[in-house]
């Protein structure tokens, strides 16, 4: 490009002091963004790739600081600038776009205020204007019924409304950058497609530029130009978005993208190569409590779910007044998270639970593990109506033992306080045979073996665990008892797609050697095309659509299965 | 601001740490924040003067020697002498252990009572809940110090009536602290994981629920440590509980408050002065407490 970028980058290092001594986050990179032209940072945690886009901005906290290089925006040096200067340039000449929509919106004011406030605060609109101005920009981005929605507060709306919102107030300036961090991360793909199509068509019409910041490979490249990628603080390769998939040159950006999972993979290829061959050429180790292999035809289902309800009361309309002299409406009709639905999962099969958010899936999983009771309908494992067991008394019951589950944030599911040996025996201190300081080490070091969590972590509390390190602890603590079935609720939805790729072998390779049976929950289609044998579609409590993983995902037939499909970001051909 | 503070610089998460030692820990925090350092050489002090108080006075806290009574301070006598011509700096040391006792035995009763029943509330809510918030409630619609003032005055004046007169007036704050942190944990994927174990209600809740609160309860009895001691030198001071001669800080600044007039302020003020040092350091203290109970900010 001939013309100097919008913005440019240079030989930019940005340092944080921390109780260790500094460290760089961001190493000595080098990125520009010409006028109109829409750059993505790719980069799993800990890239730096966020830190970047705070130094442009300047937001970095107290920590940090540009330890060397150069931030220029149109000309002017961005390092150098007063916090004068940055406040007129931050939402007037740069905007930037959050994760959570949620915690950006100011909670108690009504969304159009909000936009208000930026318009006047930026002298686009008067008081007297600003209104009109603000139900315009909520029509530029798509929401229905502007005018009612002016009055909405930000918990009255979806997720994905509240990040056009954001959009909405980003864009309400008419800012020449748009910076967006991860912009639809934990939003459904659906909701994901039209947030992305609405940022990439707004910006092109107005000429801006735009820096995407994701985790996601695939949606950088179905949606941006240009694509940069960086690792461990460093750009390790700059590339147009088809090239970058097409012929990835550094060894990173192919590791990224063979661990991304695509159409016609196997979960073998999204390991690298020498990592895949070391665990296939290792013989499975023949665990002592591992059950013959199952052969899923023929035999009498694990699971049979028939005609499942989970009904949540409604609140009672009129007022407060109302309700205390009893004059109040009769109540709705309860709300069903989830509508009667049946299925079966056979011994040694996995079963996926697909759907966007509200769909009842999690709902589901948890009536199937007895953490909830259900209204109605029944759950029958191996024969007995364990539906029929109150969820407050399932503990104490044998089959508790028998249905586990590996929760999606691997974080938030293990104990800040226990180590993560103390975690993994839990199960076996509670209902296993296992008895005896030693013996219960040496069942924990063989289960730490068998997730592939080195021996000596197991003493180190969770927060001295990577995200992968802290899944493997939740997936030991899960299979601890040698369970007949796992729920496995997005258990690798909080993790970075090489980490995933681990993990996601691990899953299958266990449910071989342990005979184990899965239901996988998830939203992610491209995961569960690689994992499940038979998958489940449920929108709004029902069920869709079922079938084989490649009859319902190679040729669905229902129309919101095909949506679903769509949805999920295309690269560029 | 929030998504910044998530973002920090990732090598540090993903390079776990190794663990340090709690004495490792403790100079870090006071190192990097010299005002708690500050506060718990003050807190050293306290314990000192509470344990070796009586060994370590100069003069006999009890012995009247009238012969120099009301003398301002000196050499011979630091703070000065009352009335009865007592050494007041011995008896502001002496008095230490007293005052200090029935703070610990006050935060200790309503940690146990308080903390146990808002955990309760919390965790299983329903019927236990709505008791507990009632008669938090309940206690809560009284004036509090006019409450501590009947129950001593009800039960009778002696040191046990003062230390739970103290206790039940910090009962709400207790209970209302350990319900709001239960019951934000309640449903937090690591109970859910420990209900999969097969853990009973209540051992989900003695071991996942309390554990994971201390930091914080930890910090709201040093803070209630200084309010305990206030309130038991309150009540001394208006004639209920400790009796004289006894020394307790209270009590001596009731009794000099009729010298400052006459010009001899030493008699109220230096009793006074150990009271104020006892709850600014408390209240410093909380801080430090949260930092070093809480395992996240090991590293």
């Amino acid at each position: 490009m001939a013309a100097a970028p919008l913005l440019d980058i240079r030989n930019l290092t940005v340092e944080f002091a921390t109780r260790r001594g500094t460290v760089q986050a961001v190493k000595a990179i080098d990125v520009s963004v010409g006028k109109g032209e829409t750059v993505a940072i790719v980069g799993e945690s800990g890239s730096g790739k966020s830190v970047t886009s705070y130094a442009v901005v300047r937001i970095l906290d107290r920590a940090g600081r540009v330890a060397e290089g150069s931030i220029a925006f149109s000309g002017i040096d961005l390092v150098s600038a007063t916090e004068a200067q940055m406040r007129d340039l931050r939402g007037r000449e740069i905007s930037m776009i959050f994760q959570n929509p949620r915690a950006a919106l100011n909670p108690i004011r009504k969304v159009g205020k909000q936009i208000e406030d930026v318009l006047v605060q930026h002298v686009q609109a008067t008081r007297a204007t600003a209104r009109e101005k603000a139900i315009e920009a909520l029509e530029k981005v798509r929401i229905a019924r502007p005018a009612e929605r002016y009055d909405a507060y930000p918990f009255e709306l979806s997720g994905g409304m509240c990040q056009r919102i954001v959009i909405a107030l980003a864009l309400a300036c008419q800012p020449q950058l748009l910076i967006a961090d991860e912009p639809t991360t934990g939003l459904d793909v659906t909701t994901q497609k039209a947030v992305m199509d609405l940022i990439v068509e707004l910006t092109r019409e107005r000429g801006m530029s735009t820096i995407l910041i994701t985790h996601d490979l695939g949606l950088a490249a179905a949606y941006c130009d240009k694509v940069v990628v960086m690792e461990k603080g460093r750009v390790v390769e700059t590339a147009s978005a088809a090239e970058i998939f097409h012929n990835p040159q550094h060894p990173y950006t192919r590791k990224l993208m063979k661990a991304t999972p695509r159409v016609g993979m196997s979960l073998r290829d999204l390991l690298p190569e020498d990592q895949a061959k070391k665990t296939t050429s290792t013989p499975p180790v023949e665990a002592a409590s591992a059950k013959p292999p199952a052969t899923s035809a023929g035999r009498a289902p694990l699971l049979v779910v028939e005609n499942l309800v989970k009904e949540y009361p409604r609140p009672a309309k009129g007022s407060f007044l109302a309700k205390l002299t009893g004059q109040a409406e009769p109540d709705q009709p309860a709300f069903r998270a989830v509508d009667g639905i049946g299925f079966e999962v056979r011994r040694g099969e996995t079963l996926g639970l697909v759907g966007e958010s509200g769909c009842g899936k999690s709902t589901t999983s948890m009536m199937v593990n007895r953490l909830l009771d259900s209204t109605s309908g029944r759950i029958v494992f191996d024969g007995q109506d364990i539906g029929s067991i109150p969820a407050k008394q399932f503990a104490a019951s044998p089959f508790r033992r028998r249905i586990q589950m590996v929760f999606q944030d691997p974080t938030d599911s293990l104990n800040p306080r226990f180590t993560a040996e103390r975690a993994i025996i839990d199960p076996i201190l509670r209902m296993g045979q296992v008895r005896g300081r030693a013996a219960l080490r040496a069942r924990c070091e063989e289960l730490a073996q068998l997730v592939g969590l080195p021996v000596e972590l197991i003493d180190r509390f969770p927060h001295q665990l990577s995200g992968g390190q802290k899944a493997r602890v939740g997936i030991a603590r899960a299979i601890a008892l040698d369970p007949d079935l796992v729920i496995l609720d997005e258990p690798t939805a909080a993790l970075d797609v090489s980490v995933q790729a681990v993990v996601l072998n691990l899953l299958e390779e266990l449910k071989q050697r342990l005979g184990m049976s899965y239901v996988f929950v998830s939203h992610d289609l491209n995961v569960v095309r690689l994992l499940c044998d038979r998958v489940i579609v449920m929108r709004t409590g029902q069920i869709v659509e079922q079938g084989t993983a490649e009859e319902v995902l190679g040729a669905p037939r229902a129309e919101y299965t095909k949506e679903l499909l769509t949805a999920i970001p295309h690269p560029p051909s | 601001m929030n998504e910044m503070s998530k973002v920090e610089p990732a090598p540090l998460r993903f390079e776990a740490p190794p663990s340090t030692s709690l004495l490792a820990h403790a100079r870090h925090i006071v190192a990097e924040n010299p005002v708690t350092g500050f506060a718990f050489g003050l807190f050293a002090l306290i314990l000192l003067a509470a344990v070796f108080g009586p060994w370590l006075v100069p003069y006999d806290p009890l012995a009247s020697n009238t012969s120099v009574s009301l003398q301002g301070p000196s050499a011979a006598h630091w703070f000065g002498t009352d009335q009865l011509g007592r050494d007041i700096f011995s008896r502001v040391v002496a008095a230490t252990r007293l005052d200090f006792s029935i703070a610990v035995a006050s935060v200790a009763l309503v940690f146990l009572l308080g903390g146990l029943a808002g955990v309760m509330a919390g965790f299983f809510g329903g019927w236990v809940d709505t008791v507990v918030g009632r008669i938090a409630d309940t206690i809560m619609a009284f004036p509090l110090f006019v409450l501590a003032m009947g129950i001593v005055a009800a039960l009778g004046n002696s040191v046990t009536n003062i230390v739970i007169a103290t206790a039940i007036i910090n009962f709400p704050l207790y209970a209302r602290v350990a319900r709001a942190e239960a019951n934000v944990r309640r449903e937090a994927g690591f109970v859910q994981a420990a209900r999969l174990s097969g853990n009973s209600e209540w051992r989900l809740l003695l071991t996942q629920i309390v554990p994971n609160i201390m930091p914080i309860m930890a910090v709201q009895m040093s803070l209630t440590m200084g309010y305990a001691i206030l309130n038991a030198a309150g009540l001394s001071f208006i004639g209920l509980g400790v009796r004289p001669p006894t020394p307790e800080w209270g009590i001596m600044v009731a009794e000099g408050a009729s010298f400052i007039v006459s010009g001899e302020w030493w008699v109220a003020f230096f009793p006074g002065l150990a009271l104020m040092t006892a709850v600014f350091c408390f209240n410093l203290l909380g801080d430090g407490v949260r930092d070093l109970v809480d395992p996240q900010r090991r590293n």
